[in-house]
C-alpha cells in the first residue's frame, strides 16, 4: 500500500521517471515477443504437430537421448501468449498514464493510447516484422466491441434515454443519413470536378462514395465515450451524443450492406430503394427484439439463480454475448441487440441477484470494456502505421471538411425542427457541444478494413481517409472540447446525490403530471409512461422477480437506501463528529417532532425507546438492504471504480487522525447531552485483534470495520448512549455474510469495541480534518468520501430501482 | 402549537405581466375589461380568447382545445365541481388524486393573491391552474427562468401546505408521503412516516443548520423548500405538453 501512495506526491516525479523507463523496457520486452514468432510458422495446428512429433521421437530413441529438463517450445502457447502480451501491454500503458503527473488532465487517454500504437507499430516495422493485422475486423466485432457496448448498455441511464429518445433518434437516423449522402455526395461531385489528377479520382463512381460516406458519418460510441466520460457533461448532452452513437449502428450497417451489394451491381432501382428502407426497419427493430427477448431470458433465468450464486454473473454475460451474436448471425444490429439486452435485463436481474454477484457483474464489465476499449485504440496506432496507405491530398482534405461541414448543418437543421417539438428547447450551446463532439472511431475503421480490394480499388485511399477523419476527430475535436465545455460554461454534470425529497418530489411530480394529462384529456407522455410502469408492476415483475421484492414501490426502496447510507456516512464520521449538512445529524427528530410531552425525561429525549415491533422492522430493513443498498451510489464512470482512500497519503491521514480524536473530545466536552461511555476501552491493539479475527473478509479497505447503530432517529444514536440499557443493533457491513449478521447487542458491552471502529473509521476518512475549515469545501470532500465508502457504483443513484420505463 | 409567520410567505407569485412575456401567442396589451363566460361559450375560438390567452399564456388553440375538454368534464355546464373530477376514469389509479383536484380549487393557485378553498371553478380559473404547467419559451433571461421555478415550486408547495399557513408541517409531509404511498399495497403506515420523518430531517438539516435539542422545526418555509429542491430543475421538468389538435373524442 505505501508504494502506491508515493505516485501522486510531487515528491514521486523522480520516481515516476524511472517507472517510466521500466515501462518502456517492458514495452520493448513486449514488442520482441509479439514479433518473434511472426516470422515462424503461426498456424496453432502446425505447432501441435510438431509437439506431436516431438513427444513421440523420444519414446522412439529412448535410451539414446536423455530426458530435456528444459524444453523451450513456444509454439505451443504462442496464440495466448500473444494475446496476453498485448493485454498486459495495454494494461500497462493504461496504469502508466495516470502516474505521469498532469498529463491526463490535458490529453484524453483516447489520443494517448493511439500514440502508444503508433509508436509499437513504428517499433515493429523499424525491427523489420510484418505487422500483425491488429484490427482484424472480425477480432474488433466478435471479441471487442461487445465488452464496450454491453457495459454502455448495461448501466445506460434509461430515464434521460427514453425521455430524449425521440431527439436522440432524429439525429441517429435522419442524421446520419444525411451525414451519409451529403459527404458521398459532395465527395462524388468534388472528384468529378478535379481535373487535374484525372487517373485516380475520377475512376470513382458515386456508389462506392455513398459506401464511403456511410462508413465515415457514424458517431462512434467507443470515441465519443472515452472522450465524454472526461469532460464531465450534463445528463441531456452526454446521452444525446452517447444515444446517438449507440443507435446510428443500425443506419450503418444497413447503408454498408446496401451500398456494398448495389456497388458490386452498379444501378439502384427505386425498388431497392423501398428494400433498403425495409431493411432498415427490420435490421433495428429486429436488433431490439433479440436483444429484448435475451434480456428478459436472462432475468427469467436469474430468478432460480438464488443457490448457485456464483455463476450468476455469468449468465448476464454469455445471454448477452449470445444476443449479440444472434444479432450479428441475420446481419441485423449487434449493437442495439446489445444495448436493448442490457438495459431490459438489468432492473429485474438486480433485484433478483445477489450483491456480490452484482459487484462482479460491474467490475468484470469495466474492466473488460476498459481493456477492449485501450486496445481498439492501440490497435487503431498500430493499424495505422501498418497501411497500406494511398494519400490523395484532395480526397482526404475534401473528405474531412465535408465531415465537419455536414455535422454542424445536420445538428443545426435537425434541432431547429426537433426544437418545435421538445418542451425543453435545446440551446445552440447544446448544438453546439453536440456537433463538436461527433467523434469518429475504430467502428469505421474496421468497416473500411471489411471492404473487398476487388470490388473497390480505392480501398487504401478510403482507409487513409477514414483514418485521417478518426485522427482527426479524436485528436483536435477530443482535445480542444474540453477547454470549450470551459469556455463556454456548459453547464456540467451534478454531483450532489440525491436527497430523500428530491426524491419525493420526483415521484409526486410523475404522479401529478400524469393526472394533470389526465385532466386535460392529453394522452401523453406521462400517461403513457404510467400505464408502463403500472403493467410493469402487475404483470411483468411478477414473472422475472422472485421474493417480495417485486411489490416494493420505488419511494421505499429509495428510502430505504438513504437509511442505511446515513447509517455507514454516521459510523465512518466516528459518531460523535459533525456531519455534512446533507445528512440531517445536527437536527434531531424532537427539533421537528410537535412538542407533546414535554415532561419527558432528558434521557429519554436524547434515546427514544424503541418499541420491540419497530426494532423488529429495522432489523429487517437493514437485513433486506445490505444487499443492494451498498450498490451504486455513485455516478457512473467505466473506468475510475473506487478512490482509493489511503491514496493521500498515510503521513497525512495519521496526522488528521490525531486532530479528529481531538475535536471529538471538544464537542463531546462542548454537548450537553453527550458523555464518554463510562467503560474503560480496552487497549486499541487488543480490539483491532478482535476485530481482525471476527472479521474475515477484505472486500474493500473502506468498508471494512463499520459498527453502525440505526433507528429512525439517527442523531440519537450518532452519540454514545448514555444509559447502559439501550439496545442498538450492531451491524457488520464487513462480513460477506452480512445480510445476516446483524446483531443486536448491549452497546454497553460493546462501547470499548465501537470505540476502537470509529478510529478505524476516522483512517479511512482522510477528509474529515478540512471539513471545519471551509464548509464548501467539506461538502465535496464529504461527497468524495461517500464515494470511497459506499460501494462505488457504475450508475448513477436515479437508476436505482426505477421501473422498467422511466 | 407555536407557529411562527414566515415574513417571505407573502411573496406573491409572478405577476400577469411576467407571465405574458413568455407568451409565444399573440399577445396584445390594454386594458379588455374581462366578459362574461357565457359570451366565451358562445363563440369559441374567437377574439373572446385574447383575454384568456394574455392571462395564461396559452395560444388560441390551445385555448379552444382545453375550453372543449372543459365542457365535456362538464357536461356543458359553465363550472366544474369536485364530482367532476372524480369522475375522470384515468385519474382513479392516481395516488395523489385529491391533492390535484383540491389544487383546481385552491384560490391561491389563481395567480390573484387569493386564499382559501372554492366549491367550484369556471373556465378561467381553470385554464389558470393548467398555466402552471406551461413549457416555459426557449429565449428566457436568467429572471424570468427564476420566476417561472418559483412559481412551479409555489404551486406544489400550496399542494402540500393544505392548512395554507405558509408551512409544510410535519403532519403535512406525513400526509404527503402517505397519499404518494396510498396505492401500493402491503405497506405500513409506519414506513410512510418514517420516510416523512426522515425528509423533514433532512429539510431541518438543511435550512437550518445545527438545532439545539430544545429548539424547534416549526416546517418547510417556502424559502426553504426553494432551497431544498435547488438541485431539482423543475423549470424543466414540471411541463406538460399542451397539444394544438383535438383529442377529447379519445377521452373519456
Amino acid at each position: 500500500m505505501p508504494s502506491r501512495t508515493g505516485s501522486h506526491r510531487p515528491a514521486g516525479i523522480g520516481k515516476s521517471l524511472s517507472e517510466r523507463g521500466l515501462l518502456l523496457l517492458i514495452v520493448l520486452v513486449l514488442l520482441e515477443g509479439s514479433v518473434l514468432p511472426l516470422g515462424a510458422a503461426s498456424s496453432p495446428d502446425i505447432s501441435h504437430k510438431e509437439d506431436l512429433d516431438k513427444h513421440k521421437v523420444p519414446e522412439e530413441n529412448y535410451t539414446k537421448k536423455a530426458f530435456p529438463v528444459l524444453d523451450l517450445d513456444y509454439h505451443h502457447v504462442h496464440t495466448p501468449f500473444e494475446v496476453s502480451l498485448w493485454v498486459l501491454l495495454a494494461s500497462l500503458m493504461k496504469l502508466g498514464f495516470h502516474l505521469i503527473p498532469r498529463l491526463s488532465g490535458i490529453v484524453p487517454e483516447s489520443c494517448l493510447l493511439i500514440t502508444v500504437g503508433l509508436l509499437v507499430g513504428g517499433l515493429i516495422k523499424l525491427a523489420g516484422e510484418k505487422v500483425p493485422p491488429v484490427l482484424d475486423s472480425k477480432l474488433f466485432f466478435l471479441c471487442l466491441l461487445p465488452p464496450i457496448i454491453l457495459d454502455a448498455g448495461y448501466f445506460l441511464p434509461i430515464r434521460p434515454f427514453m425521455e430524449n429518445l425521440g431527439t436522440i433518434l432524429m439525429f441517429a437516423v435522419v442524421g446520419t443519413l444525411w451525414n451519409a449522402f451529403f459527404v458521398g455526395g459532395l465527395l462524388y461531385a468534388v472528384c468529378q470536378i478535379q481535373p487535374a489528377n484525372p487517373s485516380i479520382l475520377h475512376n470513382i463512381e458515386l456508389l462506392p462514395c455513398l459506401l464511403f460516406g456511410s462508413i465515415v458519418s457514424a458517431v462512434d460510441p467507443v470515441a465519443v465515450l472515452a472522450v465524454f466520460e472526461e469532460i464531465h457533461i450534463n445528463e441531456l448532452l452526454h446521452i444525446l451524443v452517447f444515444g446517438e452513437s449507440l443507435l446510428n449502428d443500425a443506419v450503418t450497417v444497413v447503408l454498408y450492406h446496401l451500398f456494398e451489394e448495389y456497388s458490386g451491381a452498379g444501378t439502384v432501382s427505386v425498388l431497392d430503394c423501398v428494400l433498403g428502407v425495409i431493411s432498415f426497419l427490420v435490421v433495428s427493430i429486429g436488433g431490439v427484439l433479440v436483444g429484448a427477448f435475451y434480456g428478459i431470458l436472462t432475468a427469467f433465468t436469474s430468478r432460480f439463480t438464488s443457490h448457485t450464486r456464483v455463476i450468476e454473473p455469468l449468465f448476464v454475460f454469455v445471454y448477452s454475448y449470445m444476443a449479440y451474436l444472434s444479432a450479428e448471425m441475420f446481419h441485423l444490429s449487434g449493437i442495439m441487440a446489445l444495448i436493448a439486452c442490457g438495459a431490459v435485463m438489468r432492473p429485474y436481474v438486480e433485484a433478483n441477484i445477489s450483491h456480490k454477484s452484482h459487484t462482479t457483474i460491474k467490475y468484470f464489465l469495466k474492466m473488460w470494456s476498459s481493456v477492449s476499449e485501450t486496445l481498439i485504440f492501440i490497435f487503431l496506432g498500430v493499424a495505422t502505421v501498418d497501411g497500406p496507405h494511398a494519400w490523395d491530398w484532395t480526397f482526404v482534405t475534401v473528405t474531412v471538411i465535408l465531415c465537419l461541414v455536414s455535422r454542424v448543418i445536420g445538428v443545426i437543421g435537425l434541432t431547429y425542427v426537433i426544437n418545435k417539438f421538445r418542451i425543453v428547447k435545446l440551446t445552440t450551446k447544446d448544438q453546439f457541444i453536440v456537433a463538436y463532439g461527433g467523434l469518429r472511431g475504430a467502428i469505421a475503421f474496421s468497416l473500411g478494413f471489411l471492404l473487398d480490394e476487388n470490388l473497390f480499388p480505392m480501398r487504401k485511399m478510403f482507409l487513409t481517409a477514414i483514418i485521417t477523419v478518426i485522427f482527426f476527430t479524436v485528436f483536435v475535436q477530443g482535445m480542444t472540447i474540453k477547454p470549450l465545455v470551459e469556455l463556454l460554461a456548459v453547464k456540467k454534470k451534478q454531483e450532489a446525490k440525491r436527497t430523500i425529497n428530491e426524491e419525493i418530489h420526483t415521484q409526486f411530480l410523475d404522479h401529478l403530471l400524469t393526472g394533470i394529462e389526465d385532466i386535460c384529456g392529453h394522452y401523453g407522455h406521462h400517461h403513457w409512461k404510467d400505464k408502463l410502469n403500472r403493467f410493469n408492476k402487475k404483470y411483468v415483475k411478477k414473472c422475472l422477480i422472485a421474493g417480495e421484492r417485486s411489490r416494493e414501490p420505488q419511494l421505499i426502496a429509495f428510502y430505504h437506501k438513504m437509511e442505511f447510507k446515513q447509517a455507514i456516512e454516521l459510523v465512518e464520521s466516528g459518531g460523535g463528529i459533525k456531519l455534512p449538512s446533507a445528512v440531517p445529524s445536527t437536527v434531531s427528530m424532537q427539533n421537528i417532532q410537535p412538542k407533546k410531552p414535554p415532561t419527558a425525561k432528558p434521557a429519554e429525549r436524547v434515546l427514544p425507546q424503541l418499541p420491540k415491533g419497530r426494532e423488529e422492522e429495522i432489523r429487517k430493513i437493514l437485513r433486506s438492504n445490505l444487499q443492494r443498498t451498498r450498490m451504486r451510489l455513485r455516478s457512473y464512470n467505466r473506468h475510475t471504480l473506487v478512490a482509493d482512500p489511503f491514496e493521500d497519503g498515510f503521513g497525512d491521514l495519521l496526522m488528521k487522525k490525531q486532530k479528529m480524536i481531538e475535536l471529538e473530545k471538544k464537542i463531546h466536552d462542548m454537548n450537553n447531552y453527550l458523555t464518554v461511555p463510562a467503560a474503560p476501552p480496552d487497549s486499541p491493539t487488543m480490539c483491532r485483534a478482535r476485530l481482525a479475527s471476527g472479521k474475515d473478509t477484505d472486500f474493500k479497505p473502506a468498508q471494512q470495520h463499520k459498527g453502525n447503530t440505526i433507528c429512525p432517529d439517527p442523531q440519537a444514536y450518532s452519540m454514545k448512549p448514555t444509559s447502559d440499557s439501550v439496545p442498538t443493533i450492531h451491524v457488520d457491513l464487513a462480513s460477506p455474510q452480512s445480510p445476516d449478521s446483524v446483531n443486536v447487542m448491549d452497546e454497553f458491552k460493546r462501547a470499548s469495541k465501537k470505540r476502537d471502529e470509529e478510529d478505524q473509521g476516522l483512517m479511512m476518512r482522510p477528509s474529515t480534518g478540512l471539513r471545519h475549515a471551509g464548509e464548501a469545501d467539506g461538502g465535496k470532500e464529504q461527497q468524495k468520501l461517500t464515494r470511497c465508502l459506499s460501494d462505488p457504483g457504475p450508475s448513477a443513484d436515479e437508476e436505482e430501482d426505477e421501473p422498467f420505463l422511466p | 402549537m407555536n407557529v411562527r409567520r414566515d415574513p417571505l410567505r407573502s411573496l406573491s407569485i409572478p405577476t400577469v405581466s411576467v407571465q405574458s412575456r413568455l407568451v409565444s401567442g399573440p399577445v396584445k396589451s390594454g386594458g379588455r375589461s374581462s366578459r362574461g363566460m357565457g359570451a366565451l361559450q358562445s363563440l369559441p375560438g374567437n377574439p373572446e380568447y385574447l383575454d384568456l390567452a394574455e392571462k395564461t399564456g396559452f395560444s388560441f388553440e390551445q385555448i379552444k382545445i382545453l375550453h372543449k375538454r372543459f365542457k365535456q368534464l362538464s357536461h356543458n355546464e359553465e363550472a366544474l365541481q369536485r364530482d367532476h373530477f372524480n369522475a375522470i376514469p384515468d385519474l382513479a389509479c392516481n395516488p395523489i388524486r385529491s391533492q390535484i383536484i383540491e389544487a383546481f380549487f385552491d384560490r391561491r393557485n389563481f395567480r390573484q393573491n387569493g386564499e382559501g378553498i372554492v366549491e367550484e371553478i369556471r373556465f378561467e380559473e381553470f385554464l389558470l391552474v393548467m398555466s402552471h404547467f406551461r413549457p416555459p419559451s426557449l429565449h428566457k433571461i436568467e429572471e424570468q427562468r427564476d420566476s417561472v421555478r418559483r412559481e412551479k415550486l409555489k404551486f406544489i408547495f400550496n399542494m402540500h401546505d393544505t392548512d395554507n399557513d405558509g408551512t409544510i408541517t410535519l403532519e403535512e409531509y406525513r400526509h404527503v408521503v402517505e397519499e404518494l404511498l396510498s396505492l401500493s399495497e402491503g405497506l405500513e403506515k409506519d414506513t410512510a412516516k418514517s420516510i416523512a420523518d426522515a425528509a423533514m430531517l433532512e429539510v431541518a438539516s438543511i435550512s437550518m443548520g445545527h438545532m439545539e435539542p430544545d429548539e424547534f422545526y416549526e416546517g418547510i418555509t417556502f424559502e426553504h423548500f426553494l432551497k431544498l429542491l435547488n438541485g431539482f430543475e423543475i423549470e424543466s421538468r414540471m411541463n406538460i405538453r399542451f397539444l394544438n389538435m383535438d383529442t377529447t373524442t379519445l377521452c373519456k
